[in-house]
């Protein structure tokens, strides 16, 4: 089913039901919005049964011995909303995205897309939630084929998912490079003509050029010089209001979650360590660790420079994960409690869930 | 000990690249070269290393160690310092490891490029690793068996062992996790206080080098634009390019944001 940006909207901020009926002529298609007939007839009251665009139950990961992913859940809503995944590398934060993508395959748990089991479609269904889950990786340069030109290397993805007539997409592929910022005559350029952020932006570009509904961007602008980094995020910013973009935001740096992304989970050795509104965790971390990471970003400014926490030593080998606590080792406020019960994922305040023993001490300023 | 850059220029044929006017580094000072890709700060980098012919480019100019003029020089007597006098590290640290040989022999065999050797190689090694808080199981291993930050880690053991003057940094913590970046941070303070090893630290992140370096130079299209205090700078920049580069640093809305 083609979509042409005049019948693209902004979809409404309930998804529709699982069990909406497609309209007429259309694919039942995870890609595809309501449209508004189908909402009222189907969504008399918006907010009732609408599942969130993604949710993610208990999902276990392994690769061999290794447990990547430890029984980790999440849920985004869908629409404008951004969802951030930190934690340092081997905390588990890129394989949950791949889980997402279903590029490795889940051990365990569950995920749903707009209510349907990802790791149950087939088929069709398999083809078209392909298309409403995009992702763009770290490194544009990997990810973009250095023989092919940016034109087609956009107009690949439009005809794959047969959003335009071959014969539209060089039109459609200048328009979405115009859509990210860059000018049309980049279309016949090759990749190694580009600078990494106009890469990263053409790598955008193909991932939007299928109407994606979410988006995981894996450390997007950790490959990147800061002023290319800033560009990036602030278009990423402009799009998600234009294109209701909902989208994970998996990165080790605090520094950028906290103009993009609502929610915010941080892991540490595939594990939850602590999850909740961006803004409140990092105003007031309740977790060791998750102040350990938002103290360890650099600030130009004296004044914001919080007193370090600096942890020493790598997060421990997942395939022998320590007893209690997995942070134990490397926390500067591990109690002998900590070294024997492993802490269970509670809420602390509204929507706001730590696994730390000590997590009402640290929130409260006590340690 | 002093390195001082004057009238440096670093050309591929005909097009210059680096054209420093003067640029000098103190004893126990760590000083900033920021800029963005193809500023030309690694090209600077590799000139003071005498290793920017490798790259093709032709350096003319003066660097000068302690007085020693080092452009020029014959490679055999530049040998003597890369390494030894300037340690460098870059921002893949598995690149300069032979993934083929143990970390161990790795670290043996520059070693034993400066005369270094037997008990006393083994000394100094053994005393750069509890320094740097590494556990001596890591020479048993493989390069892909370490962390990157446990590889910059004995990469910058390395040059303690060689008790080197001058360390080059170039972009040593871009590739690292934020928590890894701080650690390394940390380190290279300690060095400066304990051994008073001179560092000079390249980075495209000013809010990285507002941490760590006493003293800034802003590079851009090969020319310094700005440099001074670290403080000074990054509190009033003296150019438009200086103050953009500090508008791109992310700052973390504290309680404020989306949400």
């Amino acid at each position: 089913m083609a979509i042409t940006p005049q019948q693209r909207r902004p979809a409404p901020a309930d998804e529709p039901s699982p069990g909406a009926e497609p309209t007429a002529g259309a694919e039942p298609t995870l890609a595809a919005e309501p449209t508004p007939a189908a909402e009222s007839a189907l969504a008399p009251s918006p907010a009732a049964a609408a599942p969130p665009l993604l949710e993610v139950r208990d999902l276990i990961v392994r690769f061999g011995l290794v447990r990547a992913v430890g029984g980790v859940s999440l849920e985004l809503p869908g629409g404008q909303f951004g969802l951030a995944l930190v934690g340092e590398s081997g905390s588990g934060k890129t394989t949950i995205g791949r889980a997402v993508l279903r590029l490795v395959p889940a051990a365990g748990g569950q995920i749903r897309f707009a209510g349907a089991d990802v790791t149950a479609l087939r088929g069709r269904a398999l083809k078209s939630y392909r298309r409403a889950v995009q992702i763009v990786f770290q490194d544009p340069a990997g990810s973009l084929d250095p023989r092919m030109r940016v034109g087609p290397t956009i107009a690949e993805a439009l005809l794959a998912h047969r959003v335009v007539p071959r014969k539209q997409a060089p039109e459609r592929a200048a328009a979405l490079l115009a859509e990210v910022g860059l000018d049309e005559a980049f279309a016949s350029r090759h990749p190694h003509e580009l600078s990494g952020g106009q890469r990263q932006r053409v790598a955008i570009a193909r991932a939007l050029s299928v109407e994606p509904r979410l988006l995981v961007l894996d450390e997007p602008t950790s490959a990147l010089d800061v002023r290319a980094q800033a560009r990036i995020l602030e278009l990423i910013g402009r799009l998600r209001g234009e294109r209701n973009l909902a989208y994970l935001l998996i990165t080790h740096n605090f520094g950028i979650v906290s103009e993009l992304c609502e929610r915010t989970v941080v892991l540490y050795l595939g594990m939850v360590a602590e999850a909740g509104p961006t803004a409140a965790l990092l105003a007031a971390p309740a977790h060791p660790y998750t102040r350990a990471l938002r103290s360890a970003v650099p600030e130009v400014d004296p004044a914001l420079r919080r007193s370090r926490v600096i942890l020493h030593g790598e997060p421990p080998d997942a395939a022998r994960p320590p007893a209690g606590c997995v942070f134990h080792p490397r926390c500067p406020l591990a109690i002998a409690r900590c070294l024997t019960e492993v802490p269970q994922l509670a809420q602390v305040r509204p929507g706001r869930l730590v696994a730390c023993h000590r997590a009402d001490e640290v929130l409260s300023g006590a340690v | 000990m002093s390195l001082e850059i004057s009238g440096l220029q670093v050309r591929f044929g005909a097009r210059p690249v680096v054209n420093i006017d003067r640029l000098g580094l103190g004893d126990a000072e760590i000083l900033g070269l920021a800029g963005e890709s193809g500023s030309g700060k690694s090209m600077t980098a590799l000139a003071v290393l005498g290793l920017a012919w490798s790259a093709g480019a032709d350096v003319s100019g003066s660097i000068a160690l302690d007085g020693l003029e080092l452009v020029g020089m014959p490679e055999r007597e530049l040998r003597q310092i890369r390494g030894r006098r300037i340690a460098a590290i870059f921002q893949s640290p598995a690149a300069a490891f032979n993934p083929v040989f143990r970390v161990g022999r790795i670290v043996a065999d520059a070693l034993a490029r400066h005369g270094l050797a037997g008990s006393e190689a083994a000394d100094r090694v053994a005393s750069a690793m509890r320094q740097l808080l590494l556990s001596p199981d890591l020479l048993r291993r493989y390069p892909a068996q370490l962390s990157g930050g446990q590889l910059q880690r004995v990469a910058i053991a390395l040059a303690v062992a060689l008790r080197a003057q001058v360390l080059l940094a170039d972009e040593p913590t871009s590739a690292l996790d934020v928590t890894v970046q701080a650690e390394v941070l940390e380190l290279l303070r300690e060095l400066r206080a304990r051994d008073g090893m001179s560092v000079l630290f390249i980075s495209h992140d000013l809010a990285v080098i507002a941490e760590l370096c006493d003293r800034v130079a802003v590079m851009r299209q090969g020319r310094i634009v700005e440099q001074g205090r670290t403080d000074a700078v990054m509190g009033a920049p003296g150019d438009p390019y200086t103050a953009e580069l500090l508008a791109a640093v992310p700052v973390i809305a504290g309680g404020q944001g989306l949400g």
